[in-house]
């Protein structure tokens, strides 16, 4: 089972496959610029130690992001439990 | 074949552009800024087969936008200087994302050549790239490199003048975007063709595509042209409003979308990768160093080992470069004769920016520190770790480069910190950011707060420092969190920023970047320094004593030393003014020679006739109970000379202080002692304080000179610290007071210029206001809560 959920809901380590950016204007260029774009397949690093930013794991790179901006991220992830594979 | 060609270096930033940049052209660097902006243009030349070869270091970028500075310079530079050639510099272990910056390069159609760096590391990673299939896939030369050990420079340069004999003309690839897109495309191109205007100077086709992309910088550009602008932004917004009805995406989204889809097809067929995703090192490390409780553990800690290596491995050159100047000193006063002459070499000159420069081991060491965060990656991780907590200053992740750059880990410069505010894309952040980075301890603060640390504070000075930078940080962020808040409110911009692997950084580098900072600080010394010092060496002596009081203290002086002579027993040994100065003489020189304990010198000194009463003037001195085995007779002698010293040189410092009362700055200086009296800052604070506005250097230079001056000459001897420290009118409070008012008051001279570059007047006027009324009532605050308490007094 797949579901599509924000980047912002998934949780340490979890994987998943890039399916929208939702953010226009000045996000969504920098969003796409470094290489977050629809079929990137991504998988999330960690969290700061004040639990925003998030790092996420892109191919070979590691790139930050806020929580607020990982809102606009869609994400297409295994259903259920996958979190703690 | 041409003899000269010129190329442009560009690529992702940590795609190892700068290593590639000093592999080329090694020592040979220039520095300048580009034309009207303040983006710094390096550029070097090297010659290989005979050809030169001129090297143009383009800004990092990850784009070519017209949203951030860096994109807009690196753009302009290529479509107005029209470059032979662009080498772009791509990490081959992110092939997808640094092609992305490639295909806008092949878009515009500059002739480039890609140099695939890092394959090393690539095929660390189980990644490997089939350089000749990838160049025949984009058509364009692909050179396999290891910048960092300087494989494959060689192979660069051939293919440089290879491609650079062969190719001339810019040739725009045209990529499909999508059937809409691709249509308009084709549509804008040939009424932009129509025009005629435009084909001459631009790719007609890349203008379009910036168009559809709503570039604000060429839409300007095409708004002289309004029958075309017209006919462009109608077809911009149908094609917008279609796609947006379709696709449910904006036209910048799908063009991004297809430039990665067209990636993708280039490194599918080049790329072959071994399906892996066990965690490389640098994620590893990430997982201690970023870890939730380790990382701001680990951060603190690097941070404070960054000051103790600094401080201890700088503390024997620092020891040098002083005695350097003052042996230079030594030699000047014996050459040049007493005077004007003596006293602007020695006071002016010399002790100003001696003074300086002798802390350039420390701020060397400094520069080279901050170097190895930069270089390693580890910056960008402070930057992760602290944009939660500056976010709710209302600063941006990425301030903490400006404020650490100024002197967050003290020894940084306010100048290159207001300039790395460009980063920040949200001109209030930005505004924000670069109004609080004065209240670091930059480099040019760190010798005045190390001078009235080793005075007050000599015990604890690893210490003081650490809570001096933790206590700017806290100024910094607190008047940010106060900006935001009333002057400056606005919501936040996006931090999408990445975490760049670990690298060892390299000598080569590190020494590159810290004497690059080093050497500005000593131009900066060099120049603005001695001039501001020879000024207020100029406004400290003139005018000076009038003929009268002049001729008052002569006559003071000459009773003092005919009733000397003139009493009981002195006769024997002094018979006029001349012996008496003989004896001034070498009772000096023997008291420096027994401190030092210089056996040579004291030796050299037995033959004269004097010095018996000298010594004896000097045992009397030490140690009184001694002394009293000594001939009565000689013991008398070496009383009375002592009291007539003790008066005679009361009388010159005397001298001295009304002498630099009735100077300009002492004009100056004593006015403001009303305003200052609750600081407890005196004249000599004051002349100091209006110094340092030029530069906060000359604030050491200048209290030095005022303290130097201000005391009897002869009795010279002893640091500026130790006279302070000897002053009863200084205490640890008075300097803890001094400390906090230099870290916080108006931003230096160069600084305010700088704010002014990248704002208005307004702000930089702001930013004098703003941080001198923040100064003066802190240290009021510190001080008088210190008297009450009785702390430090």
């Amino acid at each position: 089972m797949k579901q599509v959920i924000k980047m912002r809901q998934m949780s340490n380590n979890q994987k998943g496959i890039i399916k929208k950016i939702s953010a226009t204007g000045d996000m969504g260029r920098r969003i796409r610029e470094m290489g977050l774009v629809p079929g990137a397949e991504i998988q999330i690093q960690g969290r700061a130690p004040l639990k925003d930013p998030v790092a996420v794991k892109i191919k070979n790179y590691t790139l930050t992001l806020r929580n607020n901006e990982a809102s606009f991220i869609l994400v297409e992830v295994e259903a259920l439990n996958t979190a703690k594979e | 074949m041409k003899k000269k060609i010129t190329i442009a270096l560009s690529g992702n930033p940590n795609s190892g552009k700068t290593t590639v940049f000093n592999a080329i052209t090694g020592a040979r660097q220039h520095i300048a800024n580009y034309p009207g902006v303040t983006v710094e243009k390096k550029y070097g030349t090297v010659f290989h087969k005979g050809v030169e070869i001129e090297v143009v270091d383009l800004p990092g970028t990850y784009s070519l936008t017209a949203y951030s500075l860096e994109e807009l310079v690196a753009r302009d530079f290529l479509l107005n200087e029209k470059p032979d050639l662009v080498v772009d510099i791509v990490d081959a272990s992110n092939l997808d994302r640094n092609l992305y910056l490639a295909i806008q390069f092949k878009e515009m159609g500059v002739p480039l050549i890609i140099a695939l760096n890092m394959i090393d590391v690539a095929e660390s990673r189980g990644i490997q790239v089939d350089a000749k299939k990838l160049s025949s896939l984009l058509d364009v030369p692909v050179v396999p490199m290891v910048a960092r050990s300087k494989k494959g420079i060689e192979q660069l340069l051939d293919t440089i003048i290879e491609s650079a004999s062969e190719r001339q003309d810019w040739f725009p690839e045209a990529i499909s975007y999508g059937m809409d897109i691709d249509q308009s495309l084709k549509k804008i191109t040939q009424i932009l063709e129509a025009a005629g205007t435009f084909s001459k100077k631009y790719p007609v086709r890349w203008l379009a595509l910036k168009c559809l992309e709503g570039d604000k910088q060429v839409l300007d550009l095409l708004k002289k042209h309004p029958d075309e602008f017209a006919k462009v932004t109608r077809i911009c917004k149908e094609t917008s409003k279609h796609v947006m009805n379709t696709l449910e995406e904006d036209v910048e989204g799908i063009i991004a979308d297809h430039r990665y889809g067209y990636i993708a097809g280039i490194t599918k067929k080049a790329v072959k990768r071994k399906i892996e995703t066990r965690l490389n090192i640098s994620d590893q490390i990430d997982k201690v160093l970023t870890n939730r409780l380790l990382g701001p553990i680990v951060m603190v800690l690097i941070l404070y080992l960054v000051y103790a290596f600094t401080f201890w491995a700088s503390e024997a050159p620092v020891g040098w470069f002083e005695a350097f100047f003052d042996g230079l000193k030594d030699i000047i006063t014996s050459i040049v004769p007493p005077g004007n002459l003596q006293s602007l070499l020695v006071s002016g000159i010399i002790d100003g920016v001696g003074g300086v420069l002798g802390f350039i081991p420390l701020i060397m060491l400094m520069f080279f520190t901050i170097a190895i965060l930069e270089d390693s990656g580890y910056m960008a991780r402070i930057a992760y770790m602290l944009d939660r907590l500056l976010r709710w200053f209302g600063l941006h992740g990425n301030s903490v480069i400006a404020l650490i750059v100024s002197g967050g880990i003290s020894g940084g410069c306010a100048v290159p910190g207001v300039l790395a505010t460009r980063t920040l894309r949200d001109p209030k952040e930005r505004i924000t950011t670069l109004l609080v980075v004065p209240f670091m301890n930059c480099g040019a603060k760190l010798p005045v707060l190390a001078m009235l640390i080793g005075a007050f504070f000599a015990k604890n000075r690893a210490r003081m420092l650490f809570l001096l930078t933790l206590l700017s940080w806290c100024f910094a962020l607190l008047a940010a969190k106060l900006i935001r808040s009333t002057v400056l409110r606005g919501p936040k911009t996006p931090f999408v920023m990445e975490l760049p692997p670990y690298r060892l950084p390299t000598l080569q580098g590190l020494i590159i970047h810290s004497w690059e900072r080093t050497w500005h600080y000593i131009k900066k010394a060099g120049t603005i320094i001695l001039g501001i010092s020879v000024v207020i060496w100029a406004m400290m002596t003139f005018p000076g004593l009038s003929h009268e009081q002049a001729r008052t203290f002569d006559i003071q002086r000459e009773r003092l030393q005919q009733a000397f002579l003139a009493a009981p027993g002195i006769g024997k040994w002094t018979r006029n003014k001349q012996d008496l100065e003989k004896l001034d003489h070498l009772y000096l020189k023997y008291v420096a020679a027994k401190q030092k304990n210089d056996t040579k010198a004291l030796e050299h000194m037995e033959k004269e006739p004097l010095l018996k009463l000298a010594k004896a003037a000097y045992e009397w001195k030490v140690s009184p109970f001694a002394a009293q085995a000594m001939d009565p007779k000689l013991l008398s002698a070496a009383r009375r000379y002592l009291d007539f010293r003790e008066e005679a040189v009361n009388l010159e410092i005397k001298r001295h202080q009304t002498a630099l009362k009735s100077t300009i700055a002492g004009w100056i200086g004593t006015r403001l002692e009303k305003v200052t009296r609750p600081l407890g800052f005196d004249f000599r604070v004051n002349i100091a304080l209006i110094g340092g506005f030029a530069a906060k250097e000359v604030i050491l230079s200048t209290l030095g000179t005022a303290y130097s001056l201000g005391e009897a000459p002869e009795e010279k001897g002893g640091s500026l610290a130790q006279r302070l420290r000897e002053n009863p009118l200084w205490n640890p409070l008075q300097a803890f007071t001094l400390i906090i008012f230099t870290m916080l008051y108006v931003p230096c001279l160069a600084t305010v210029i700088s704010i002014r570059k990248e704002t208005s007047w307004r702000w930089a006027t702001f930013s004098i206001l703003f941080n001198l009324a923040a100064a003066y009532f802190i240290s009021l605050l510190i001080r008088q809560a210190g008297i009450v308490l009785g702390l430090g007094i």
